[in-house]
């Protein structure tokens, strides 16, 4: 065992790129159970656009090209979800499992050709000057565009549910749906655009993993990521800047274990991979004490019926 | 316009015949895929749902059927009773992965003795397993309000990797020249969960299968906590005036999904699988889920739905063989039969109007 081939600088830069893919679905989340919609299909909606970013930008040798696939990816599997659950009425947690059932398939099937393969390599983004700077450089101002597009995120939709009209109604209609829809919102409408945004943000944290953290493509590479981004929304507590937080929390974890089992600790690899599991069953734990913070109409039937 | 009216009570007609409309159009948009993907698809759904019953080879693959129906029919049967009563136990794969271990671990133990109580034993030990897996999402969500959809979840992750631990280490079959996996049960006599009738393709895992939907069906319709269980899905506010105990409940329905998902699990690795080995699961546990709904969460319907489950299992690897047909095919056949559920369900519970104009 060499504890001291742990670099601490190359460790919290390699965190904060592990916890980009849980950053962008659990930001894409929030805003959908904000509104009142529970979508356990995270985990589909990432593999779907972990394989639809890699095919594509396989395919045309742009990696950018390859994620904004990816977001439509995400978002047209999240639409599915949007028809089962706001046009068609079916119970969320169902059509949620069936999300991730059927992307986890879809993803294997489209993927096959593509094992593998190497994808073009996504440029990083050297910011000029300040990324020489000592530790901070490497740590803050060294990394590839859309890890800066995941804090951004966090910080736009944080502005938009505080200060702007759209949050308003957006927390209006997952508060209590009936009433919105007696002020005259359009309950479904609001819904199924902050689905759609779900999917987008799910589908690129999926391509984040296979183009520019791992980058290869295997089967079920997600490997849970978007189910710990559902809990991570339970551990922020419906807030945004709680989700940056827990995801370098978990981001970390996850990262130092790896170093650990590389530098051959005496625990069992098998110990140190579920740990992150484990951990994240213990803060639902903890944070699941505090149950006000939850939108009052999150994963209710609307119908105007009612 | 066309207009949702919601209907007093949901249909019983449609909900009888909403699964079947489902299985019919996956076929059909199946067939697409299968089209997309080059093949002849009224040639690869005949491989998938005709050859298995009646095709030539028929009375090789039906006994094929029970196989793996019955694992999938008994983790079903437990997760209906905690779906019904809104509880989400979704980790079944993980309960089923534990059951294993821990009914094979039991049986291992007394290796190479033989004696009649090792099975018995093992059965014991594989749903204590599932059991206690399952209790720990009930106990968290008891206890502190834990979400059990997302726990029990995380605890499949977990699963499998003590599963890859102990058949890497503890299970390890020591005259194995290294490679990973456990003992094969089917040397061991006293500890193998053989064909009661030889080729039938029935074992215990089979009769445990059906006693289950047997006990279901008494269950909800003839006791008190089945009524329970009802009474919570169907009306959650007057269940809590009529004084159901939902801890009790939670704890229940969790147990016994877990118990039987373990059970589920021994009777594979000791039968069909025949070893603990890193990737014995064939995700039962997930693809249960769909059982579960396609069954309509009756038992009886879940019967069915599992066997018919396994008709895509097996014409699905025919078809693979066959035709070339790649396994992910279907997986999201599988998947869009799920879709294809809830969406028709849309009839069961609302009645669909035409009106001049938006009325409402």
């Amino acid at each position: 065992m060499d504890l001291s081939a742990i670099n601490p600088i190359l460790l919290i830069a390699s965190l904060m790129v592990a916890a980009t893919p849980l950053v962008l679905a659990s930001i894409g989340e929030l805003v959908v159970e904000k509104a009142g919609v529970l979508n356990l299909g995270v985990e589909g909606m990432m593999i779907v656009g972990a394989i639809s970013g890699f095919a594509i930008s396989v395919e045309t040798g742009s990696p950018a090209l390859g994620l904004v696939a990816a977001m439509l990816g995400g978002a047209v599997l999240s639409l599915l979800f949007a028809f089962l659950t706001q046009v068609a009425l079916a119970n969320q947690v169902a059509s949620g499992l069936a999300l991730t059932l059927f992307g986890l398939g879809l993803s294997a099937l489209l993927g096959q050709g593509y094992v593998g393969v190497k994808p073009p390599p996504m440029a990083r983004l050297d910011i000029p000057v300040l990324s020489d700077l000592p530790v901070i450089g490497p740590i803050l101002f060294s990394h590839d565009p859309v890890l800066y597009i995941g804090i951004a995120l966090i910080a736009i939709v944080w502005v938009a549910l505080k200060f702007t009209r759209v949050g308003l109604v957006l927390r209006a209609v997952g508060e209590n749906h009936e009433a919105a829809h007696a002020l005259g919102y359009h309950v479904v409408r609001v819904r199924v655009l902050a689905i759609l945004f779900g999917g987008a943000c799910a589908g690129l944290g999926g391509a984040y993993i296979s183009l520019i953290r791992v980058p290869q493509w295997t089967e079920g590479m997600t490997a849970g990521i978007g189910w710990i981004a559902l809990a991570l929304v339970v551990f922020a507590s419906w807030k945004p800047w709680r989700v940056l937080l827990g995801a370098y929390l978990f981001g970390g974890i996850n990262v130092l274990q790896l170093n650990l089992q590389a530098a051959g600790v005496a625990i069992p690899v098998e110990y140190l991979a579920m740990s992150p599991y484990v951990i994240t069953i213990l803060v639902l734990v903890i944070m699941s004490r505090d149950r006000t913070s939850a939108p009052g109409s999150l994963g209710r039937i609307f119908h105007a019926s009612n | 316009m066309i207009v949702l009216e919601k209907r007093p009570q949901p249909s019983r007609l449609w909900s009888l015949a909403t699964p079947v409309v489902a299985v019919i159009i996956t076929m059909i948009a199946g067939g697409l895929l299968f089209a997309a993907l080059g093949k002849n698809p009224v040639e690869a759904i005949r491989t998938i749902f005709y050859d298995p019953l009646l095709g030539e080879y028929a009375f090789y693959y039906r006994p094929q059927l029970l196989v793996k129906g019955a694992p999938l029919i008994l983790i079903a049967i437990g997760l209906s009773l905690g779906f019904r009563a809104g509880i989400w136990n979704i980790g079944a794969e993980g309960q089923y992965i534990v059951g294993a271990i821990c009914g094979a671990g039991a049986g291992l133990a007394f290796y190479p003795t033989e004696s009649v109580f090792i099975f018995p034993l093992m059965v014991i030990a594989g749903a204590l397993g599932g059991w206690i897996w399952g209790m720990i999402p009930a106990l968290l969500k008891v206890k502190f309000g834990t979400n059990e959809i997302l726990v029990s979840l995380m605890l499949v992750y977990v699963a499998e990797q003590l599963l890859a631990s102990v058949s890497l280490g503890l299970l390890k079959n020591p005259e194995g020249f290294g490679f990973p996996g456990s003992r094969n049960f089917q040397s061991y006599d006293s500890a193998h969960n053989a064909e009661l009738i030889v080729g039938s393709g029935l074992h215990w895992g089979v009769v445990a299968a059906f006693i289950a939907v047997i006990l279901a069906y008494v269950l909800l319709n003839k006791h008190i906590l089945g009524f329970n269980i009802r009474l919570t899905g169907e009306a959650p506010r007057a269940a809590k005036f009529g004084g159901v105990n939902p801890t009790r409940l939670i704890l229940f329905c969790l147990g016994t999904s877990g118990a039987l998902a373990g059970l589920a699990g021994l009777f594979e690795v000791s039968g069909p699988s025949g070893q603990i080995s890193i990737d014995f699961n064939n995700a039962y546990g997930f693809t249960a889920i769909i059982v579960a709904f396609l069954g309509r969460l009756h038992p009886v319907g879940i019967l069915f739905a599992g066997l018919l489950m396994a008709l895509t299992y097996v014409g699905g690897e025919i078809a693979q063989s066959s035709l070339g047909l790649p396994s992910a095919a279907i997986q999201v056949f599988q998947g869009m039969l799920l879709f294809f559920l809830l969406a028709l369900d849309l009839l069961t519970n609302f009645r669909i109007r035409l009106s001049k104009k938006g009325s409402v």
